[in-house]
């Protein structure tokens, strides 16, 4: 049962093959006996989830049911959950039940799905390998000797998607968070348009770059979760009023005549020759099904990263700095005075990235400097922006790696954080321009999954799901799964 | 350029943050490292760019001034450290 995608699993469930309940059951089990030795949830809703069955499999016998009623499936514990302990991987909100249901958390509910529980994520989703993450690293179901990270900062819901813990999982994304874990777990992972899911109750870390999609196995389930966590949310400004077309629609049209663009700064000496072949069978396999491909330039895309850790880290640093102590989250033992409460407060709560994230930020946006970097960072930002819009002038998708590597081990990266920056070097693009942008397992580096990433125009997440899907029906790299579950 | 002592010191202020003494050195590179990365932006022109602050350019979208949101302090207090008679409390601020 656990091998099946929701899709299958919908149909099951309408067939009568099972009742919610059972299915429930079956991966609260399987939580039970497997993700003890991978950590990849850090909540979980047992006695919720099964009543949320129950109630699913009485909507069904009323002849009410959706295709997500009754469908388990699991929330990165970014998302505030009302009734629910929501750390967002920090010791700040170890203790944190939400009064209130983020928006995304709100349709999950409607929609009739069932709630496993809380997925481990880096604290406050800053990290590119879920080391930063205070209720412990998540381990890599596909890790065979030497224990691997799943990729961060979504790598609990990706470590329990790839362990058949849950079918499906929700995610976000601020700098490649959604597809770089999806590359190095073998998953399908989504980050739609800036604006088209409500961000609303997500727990904020970079707010112009934040953006939620679905963690899944096929391209078929990420449109199907898509179709439930997209649309406009007056309690978000930042969200788009545009209409949210069925991603599931348009998933099987013919990709004869599509135009790819292949970013020739993406595909360059640096790449290791596996993943060169990897995404040249690739390129291969959709020029079989009639797409066209033809090189194109992102001249600034190598300002992408340094623009971003100017970005991200200001956006931090503000958002941050309601972690005072005094409404929610934790508060340090016998504060003399209010500075003292909301110093030690702090440097309690976060951990070691968290703070350097935001003394960065603090930096970049204090007097005299203002202009010199944060100024500085969204023109560039712009530039990159104006590169993308150029490229989709002649071209529908672009085509590029996702991450630079499959996973890699703990610490591997050394005692500088920039080396993991640099992890995020082909995904954080997408998020400056706000375009849609996924990653779809495209082959195999040493045993371990590796993705290539697609990149959509604005609000051309159908055309994206559309390539993704097609690509799936010719291959079965998205099937594979690690061995010991 | 680059972050010394002092200037660990006073940004960790500004972000109410406390700075171990051992810390500093470590973290001073560390932030030197990342500055070292973000400086690349200096050398490109960006005259007449407008900085970009939301994908779409859009602006914010204003409501009707209604009242939507109810009253629930019992409840968004119930997760406060310490509150009484419906107040937050916080260390003493006034002699």
């Amino acid at each position: 049962m656990f091998n099946k995608t929701v899709k299958e699993l919908s149909i099951g469930l309408s067939q009568g093959e099972f009742s919610s309940v059972e299915l429930t059951q079956h991966y609260l089990d399987r939580i039970k006996a497997k993700d003890g030795e991978i950590n990849s949830f850090i909540t979980v809703t047992d006695e919720l989830a099964l009543e949320e069955a129950k109630a699913a499999d009485q909507i069904r016998a009323e002849g009410k049911a959706t295709d997500w009623t009754g469908i388990p499936f699991a929330h990165k514990d970014i998302f505030c959950t009302k009734g629910v302990l929501t750390t967002c991987g920090s010791k700040m909100l170890e203790n944190f039940i939400s009064p209130y249901d983020a928006t995304v958390v709100s349709n999950m509910k409607t929609s009739g799905a069932v709630c496993l529980g809380k997925t481990n994520m880096d604290e406050f989703a800053m990290g590119s390998s879920n080391e930063t993450s205070y209720f412990g690293k998540v381990i890599n179901p596909w890790s065979d000797k030497e224990q691997l990270v799943p990729g961060g900062s979504s790598g609990g819901s990706a470590a329990a998607v790839a362990a058949r813990l849950t079918p499906i999982a929700t995610a976000t994304d601020t700098g490649g968070s959604i597809r770089q874990p999806a590359s190095l777990c073998g998953l399908t992972g989504l980050k739609p348009t800036y604006g088209r899911v409500s961000r609303y109750g997500m727990i904020a870390f970079a707010s112009s770059l934040d953006q939620a999609g679905p963690m899944a196995r096929t391209a078929e389930d990420a449109a199907m979760m898509l179709n439930v966590m997209a649309g406009h949310d007056a309690k978000d400004s930042t969200s788009i009023v545009k209409d949210v077309p069925d991603y599931t629609a348009s998933l099987n049209n013919s990709i004869d005549g599509l135009r790819i663009g292949l970013p020739k700064e993406f595909f360059n000496e640096h790449l290791s020759p596996e993943l060169q072949n990897i995404l040249q069978d690739s390129i291969k396999q959709l020029e079989s099904q009639g797409a066209t491909f033809k090189e194109i330039s992102l001249p600034h895309s190598h300002l992408s990263v340094p623009a971003y850790y100017v970005i991200a880290p200001a956006e931090c640093s503000a958002n941050l700095s309601r972690f005072d102590g005094v409404r929610y989250g934790h508060r340090c033992e016998d504060p003399k005075d209010l500075m003292d409460m909301y110093q030690r407060s702090r440097t309690e709560g976060f951990g070691d990235e968290v703070k350097r994230r935001i003394l960065i930020g603090a930096y970049a946006l204090s007097a005299g400097y203002y202009d010199a970097y944060y100024n500085k960072a969204q023109q560039v930002r712009r530039l990159i922006k104006n590169d993308f819009v150029s490229a989709f002038e002649d071209i529908d998708v672009i085509l590029s790696p996702t991450s630079p590597s499959p996973a890699f081990g703990f610490d591997s990266k050394g005692d500088d954080p920039v080396q993991m920056y640099l992890e995020d070097i082909f995904t954080i693009s997408t998020n400056l321009a706000g375009l849609p942008g996924m990653s779809l397992p495209a082959g195999l580096i040493n045993g371990l999954p590796i993705g290539m990433q697609l990149i959509g125009n604005y609000f051309e997440e159908s055309k994206l799901l559309n390539v993704a899907h097609r690509f799936q029906t010719a291959t079965d790299w998205h099937t594979l799964a690690p061995k010991n579950i | 350029m680059s972050i010394g002592p002092d200037d660990i010191n006073q940004i960790a202020h500004l972000a109410r943050l406390k700075i171990d003494e051992k810390d500093v050195p470590k973290l001073s590179g560390d932030l030197d490292n990342i500055l070292s990365l973000v400086d690349q932006l200096q050398a490109v022109n960006t005259d007449n760019i407008v900085p970009m602050a939301h994908p779409m350019d859009a602006v914010q979208i204003l409501r009707k001034d209604v009242v939507t949101e109810t009253n629930q302090r019992e409840k968004y207090q119930a997760v406060a450290p310490a509150v009484e008679d419906g107040l937050y409390l916080v260390p003493k601020v006034i002699e």
